[in-house]
Order: structure tokens, then C-alpha cells, then sequence
């Protein structure tokens, strides 16, 4: 059997939207969704899903790929980049009661659907969600499933003859190759590269592939499964109130001649 | 008041510095640094653990386990294990530990397979008497909005300090704790990820992360040529050479230097950007920058409300002429 591999995704509110289209309605403790800027599937989450087509353009004898994710509702379009990109299949849990749940629930949820999609040889994700940078989910997967974890991979290979996975870590100051067992769950960074653009090709077969959809009792799951286990008490949006010195010159250079003097006058050079 | 337990963490065989920010983060919680203990989990505490005990704290755990090697890095199987031993036998209020790589990968494990929240990347916390629970404050959305929580009633309550937020508590006091070992048992076969190889990246000159002056450029520059120009800016000012993430991802300039959420933290006295458009993201990576200083042709760029001094312009001009006073000014 060809091996399999699954990938977890998460839309996300487009984070590369203007700072001043941010707003939260601090009374629901919600952020609002800014009109006419369309949610994305999140950025590492890309990066996770051209890791697994990299190691299916590797593997002559073809991998599959399966993409899951989690959310209160879902943008088709949006959600189907994976596909248009060449993963195989979408698995959606789809339901109003995942809309405000915890990275503990979203474990719990992707953890059953996992394994009632399994079994995988291998689980991506990407390294954090832009939304709330919990860099948790993996991880929790990973013990939630019983599995190892390695995190913040720039190359992900699949060895053929030990079965056994090889990941570059990217580190800040340099980097390590982990040999893990499989399966695992391992967490894509961008330093992985950028990831493919969808073809046409790969954007009209996404078209015609259907999602599975599941709800959180299909896979065995009641509300009290989704409660979170911290509260959430205020969400704002901090002030930001520095008093800025703006340098004017003659001209540009001029005024990067001013700058230089400004900031020797105020000992900072 | 809570017990807290810190996870320390060791370097060259000593504490690291992170571990004297977790005291302190540890200190808000609870005024008395008895209530306080340490736990290093390596395979040889000798000097870490004097290191540990003179930050005053009550007890210093050492769990020796030659798995521990290196915090256990590869898959960090081991040291999830020792801690979540420790844990169930100590049994304190509060987990602290720091969103280094270690605690990082450590940290959510030991929260799952304990069942109890964690609370990431904080820059502040305390414990609030009345519901018997710490309450953390943590930036979220990149950074775009803040976040309270209140945890419940389970414990430990696990909370991940963000690096660079709370000044080291004092790290040579006369000790008043003890030294109490605690023996884990770790089989050969447990850890399922293993290191092979670990290439650590020299660099001459100041590190990033620790330098009084950072250059940094951006998007804005247009591609690698231009970080020549940077960097010898930040040779000139003893200073270390930075990048946005956008940057970095065009290939201009190696990961090493990004700053930011997932970069690195830098603290310098003078911060100058160029051509970097100050997103969220960016800017979590220099909270604890003094000053920021930024040369941008938007005037409505963000870094402008985040900067002391400005300059709205093209860098191509303003940079060169920039260059030349400040090595004037050195020279004379
Ligand atoms: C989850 C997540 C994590 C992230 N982590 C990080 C991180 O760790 N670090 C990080 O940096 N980013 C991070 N980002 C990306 C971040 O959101 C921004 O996309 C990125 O910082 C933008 O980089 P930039 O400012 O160089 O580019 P841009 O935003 O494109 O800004 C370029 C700036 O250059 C100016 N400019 C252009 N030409 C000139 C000229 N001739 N003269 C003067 N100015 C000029 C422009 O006015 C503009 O303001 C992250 C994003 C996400 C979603």
C-alpha cells in the first residue's frame, strides 16, 4: 500500500490584511472578521501541505494525501487550496459548536477524525496558526495519538527502506536532522521554501473533488468534548502611543545626514 | 500564595539566563522565593544546580538521566517524561517554563498528556487569591490584539514565559533551598525521534539576540545587495545585522537573522529599520527594543507608530548619506 499521509489545516483571517482593518468586539471577546477580505488557509499550513507533495514527488510508487480540518464553516474556494495545490482528499468537521473552541478541543476533534481517516504514516502541520500562534495542536496531537513529534522542519523525507522519517529542524542559530519513527506528527516551517502555486489543471480537479463532511458525533464527540479549559476574559487590541520624531532634510539625503546627527545629539550612537 | 515550579534549563553546564527571567516571572506569582523550586532535568546538573539554588529559591530538583543529554532534543521524549514524574509527585500550583525551543516542544506535551491547560507565550502574569488560579496575559493574532485568561481549578496550571519579558531575578544569593535529587526511569527505547546531527551556525561579531545596536532591513530593499550596505552599518556601530521575515523568505539574507514572533527576540538600546513595514508579527520580535529608528517611503507604514525617530523617504538616498555622518561621527 502506498504510504499515506495527512495534513492538517486551518482557515484563518487573512493576517497580511491592513493593521487598520484589525478589530475585536472586546464585549464577545471576538476578533471581527473584516469585510471583504476573504479568510486563507493558514500560511505553514501551506508550507506542511508542500512538504507532503514533495515526498509524493519523490516516491515513484505515489503517495496519498489526505487534508483535514476543523472549523465553524467553511470557504470553499479557500479551503480547497490544498487540492488545487495536488493533495488527494478533504476531510472537513464542520459545525457552529467548533467556532470559539480551544486548541485543546481542536486536539480532541482532529485526534478522532484522524483516526477514523487513519491509518497515516505521517501527520503535517504547520508550525503554528496565524490567529491565536498557539503552536500547540501538533503537539498535542502527537500525545493525544501517542506519537512522536518533531517540530519546525525545513525538509521532511520519508525513507524508504527503515520506514523511519528524516527531518531537518530549523533552529535560530543553525539546525538539526532528527530520525524518527513512524508514524509522527511533524510541524513545517517556511524556511521549507515557498510553497507551489496551484496549476489550471490542479484548480479544475479541485473543483470536482467533493469534501467529506463530518460533524463531531460522526466521529464519537458531544459538546462537553469541546469546552475550553481556560477562560477567556478580555480580548483588546493594545494601545500603541509613541511619540515619533519625523527628521526632514532638503532633500532625502540631507535628511539622512540629520538623522545620524539627531541620533548622536540624543547619545544613541 | 501557589507553589511554583520552574523548569530550568542548562547551558555549557550552567543555568541559562532564561531561567533567572522565570524566577522572576515566578516571584509575581508568589512573594515568597521559598514557594519557589527549580527542576533541571540533563544529564549532568553539577554546576547548574549551585547556579540554580543561588537564585534563592526553596528546592532545586536535578532528574540525572543520561537520555537528558542535550534536554532530550530530538523528539524531547525524555524530558516530557521526567517532568510529568515530577510533576504528579510534587504536585506544584503552577509550571513555568520558557518559550525557548525546549519549552516550546516540552511544555504542550506535559500539558496533554497531564490533561490541563497551558497558557503560551505570556508577558504577564498573576495569581489572583480569590479564584485560587493565575491569570496570564499573552499576545495573540501576531501580536494585533492582547488576550487575558483565567485558568480553572486543575494544576498544575502550565504557563510558557515569552523570552526577554521579565528582567532576571538576582542569581547570587547565599542559598537557603536544597538540592533534592529525583530518579526517573527512562528505557533505552523510549525516545522515538533521535538527534543525528547538530549544526550550530557560527557567526563572527555580536549575536543578534544579545546586541546593544541591531540594523535590520526588509522588503524594502529589493533584494541581497543592499544588506552589504546594513551590515556595514552595523559593523561601524558594533552592532548585529537583522531581517524581516519577507526578506529572509526572497532568499536575501539567511533565517538566522530574522527577528520577530518566529525569529528572533532582540533587546537592543537602538533598533534602525529599513525598509520594513513594522507588521505585527515583526514587531514581537523587538518589544524590547529602547529605541527604534526607521527609514520607510510610507508615511502610514506601521513602524512609524512604533518608532522614536522617522525618516519618510527612499533608503537608496537616505541611506548612503545616513552612512557616511555616522562614520564621521565615529571618527571624530
Ligand atoms: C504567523 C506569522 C508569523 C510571522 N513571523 C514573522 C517574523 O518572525 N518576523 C517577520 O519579520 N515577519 C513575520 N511574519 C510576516 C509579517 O506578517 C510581514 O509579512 C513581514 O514582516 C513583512 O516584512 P517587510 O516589512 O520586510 O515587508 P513589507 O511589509 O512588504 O514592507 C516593506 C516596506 O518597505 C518600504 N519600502 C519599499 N521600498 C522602499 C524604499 N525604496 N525606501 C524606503 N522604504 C521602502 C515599504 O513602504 C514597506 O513599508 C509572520 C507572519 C505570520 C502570519
Amino acid at each position: 500500500m502506498p504510504p499515506r499521509i495527512a495534513v492538517c489545516v486551518k482557515q484563518v483571517p487573512d493576517p497580511d490584511a491592513p493593521a487598520s482593518t484589525f478589530k475585536v468586539d472586546e464585549s464577545a471577546r471576538r476578533v471581527i472578521t473584516a469585510p471583504g477580505i476573504p479568510p486563507v488557509v493558514n500560511g505553514f499550513d501551506l508550507h506542511a501541505t508542500e512538504a507532503a507533495l514533495r515526498i509524493k514527488d519523490a516516491h515513484a510508487g505515489g503517495v496519498e494525501i489526505t487534508v483535514l480540518s476543523v472549523g465553524p464553516s467553511f470557504v470553499m474556494e479557500v479551503i480547497k487550496k490544498p487540492l488545487s495545490m495536488g493533495a488527494d482528499n478533504l476531510i472537513l468537521v464542520e459545525d457552529a459548536a467548533l467556532a470559539d473552541v480551544d486548541a485543546h478541543a481542536t486536539v480532541t476533534v482532529l485526534a478522532a477524525a484522524l483516526k477514523k481517516a487513519g491509518p497515516f504514516d505521517l501527520i503535517l502541520c504547520g508550525r503554528q496558526a496565524s490567529d491565536w500562534d498557539n503552536a500547540y495542536v501538533p503537539l498535542g496531537l502527537a500525545e493525544v495519538l501517542g506519537l512522536p513529534c518533531v517540530t519546525l522542519a525545513r525538509k521532511v523525507d520519508l525513507l524508504k527502506e527503515s520506514g523511519k522519517v528524516r527531518v531537518e529542524r530549523s533552529l535560530t542559530d543553525g539546525y538539526q536532522v532528527v530520525e524518527s519513527d513512524s508514524p509522527a506528527v511533524i510541524t513545517v516551517s517556511n524556511e521549507l521554501g515557498e510553497p507551489r502555486y496551484p496549476t489550471l489543471r490542479g484548480i479544475m480537479a479541485a473543483t470536482r473533488k467533493q469534501p467529506s463532511r463530518w460533524k463531531p458525533a460522526d466521529i464519537g464527540l458531544n459538546a462537553a468534548a469541546l469546552a475550553p479549559l481556560l477562560s477567556l476574559e478580555r480580548l483588546f487590541v493594545p494601545e500603541r502611543q509613541k511619540e515619533i520624531e519625523l527628521i526632514r532634510g532638503e532633500d532625502d539625503a540631507d535628511a539622512g545626514r540629520k538623522l545620524a546627527l539627531r541620533l548622536r545629539e540624543a547619545k544613541l550612537i | 500564595m501557589p507553589k511554583v515550579l520552574i523548569a530550568g534549563e542548562v547551558q555549557d553546564g550552567k543555568l541559562a539566563g532564561v531561567s533567572g527571567e522565570l524566577v522572576a516571572a515566578a516571584l509575581k506569582l508568589t512573594g515568597n522565593p521559598r514557594d519557589v523550586s527549580i527542576a533541571l532535568a540533563c544529564d549532568d546538573a553539577a554546576g547548574s544546580a549551585e547556579n540554580a539554588l543561588a537564585c534563592g529559591v526553596g528546592s532545586v530538583y536535578v532528574i540525572e538521566h543520561p537520555a537528558l543529554k542535550g534536554a532530550g532534543q530530538g523528539g524531547f521524549d525524555a524530558p516530557v517524561t521526567a517532568f510529568v514524574a515530577l510533576l504528579n509527585a510534587e504536585k506544584p500550583d503552577v509550571f513555568l517554563m520558557a518559550r525557548t525551543d525546549f519549552g516550546y516542544n516540552v511544555a504542550p506535551r506535559v500539558a496533554f498528556r497531564l490533561g490541563v491547560p497551558v497558557a503560551q507565550d505570556c508577558i504577564d502574569l498573576a495569581w489572583d487569591a480569590a479564584s485560587n488560579a493565575a491569570v496570564v496575559t499573552r499576545p495573540v493574532y501576531g501580536g494585533n490584539a492582547m488576550a487575558v485568561y483565567r485558568f480553572k481549578e486543575q494544576r498544575p496550571q502550565i504557563v510558557i514565559v515569552r523570552p526577554k519579558t521579565f528582567e532576571p531575578a538576582a542569581s547570587n544569593l547565599s542559598p537557603v533551598g536544597e538540592i533534592k535529587r529525583f530518579g526517573v526511569e527512562i528505557p533505552d527505547s523510549h525516545s522515538r525521534a533521535r538527534l543525528v546531527e547538530s549544526v550550530k551556525e557560527q557567526r563572527a561579531g555580536v549575536r543578534l539576540e544579545e546586541a546593544q545596536v541591531v540594523v535590520a532591513g526588509g522588503r524594502g530593499l529589493g533584494g541581497p545587495e543592499p544588506f552589504k550596505q546594513l551590515q556595514d552599518l552595523a559593523s561601524v556601530l558594533g552592532g548585529a545585522l537583522g531581517a524581516s521575515r519577507a526578506a529572509c523568505d526572497a532568499g536575501w539574507i539567511d533565517h538566522s537573522h530574522q527577528i520577530g514572533l518566529t525569529g528572533k527576540s532582540i533587546g537592543p538600546r537602538v533598533y534602525i529599520t529599513v525598509g520594513i513595514s513594522g507588521a505585527s508579527q515583526h514587531m514581537a520580535g523587538c518589544s524590547g527594543a529602547k529605541t527604534i529608528v526607521a527609514i520607510n517611503r510610507d508615511p502610514d507604514a506601521n513602524i512609524f507608530k512604533e518608532a522614536r525617530y522617522g525618516v519618510v523617504g527612499d533608503w537608496q538616498k537616505i541611506l548612503p548619506a545616513f552612512i557616511e555622518t555616522v562614520r564621521e561621527i565615529k571618527r571624530s
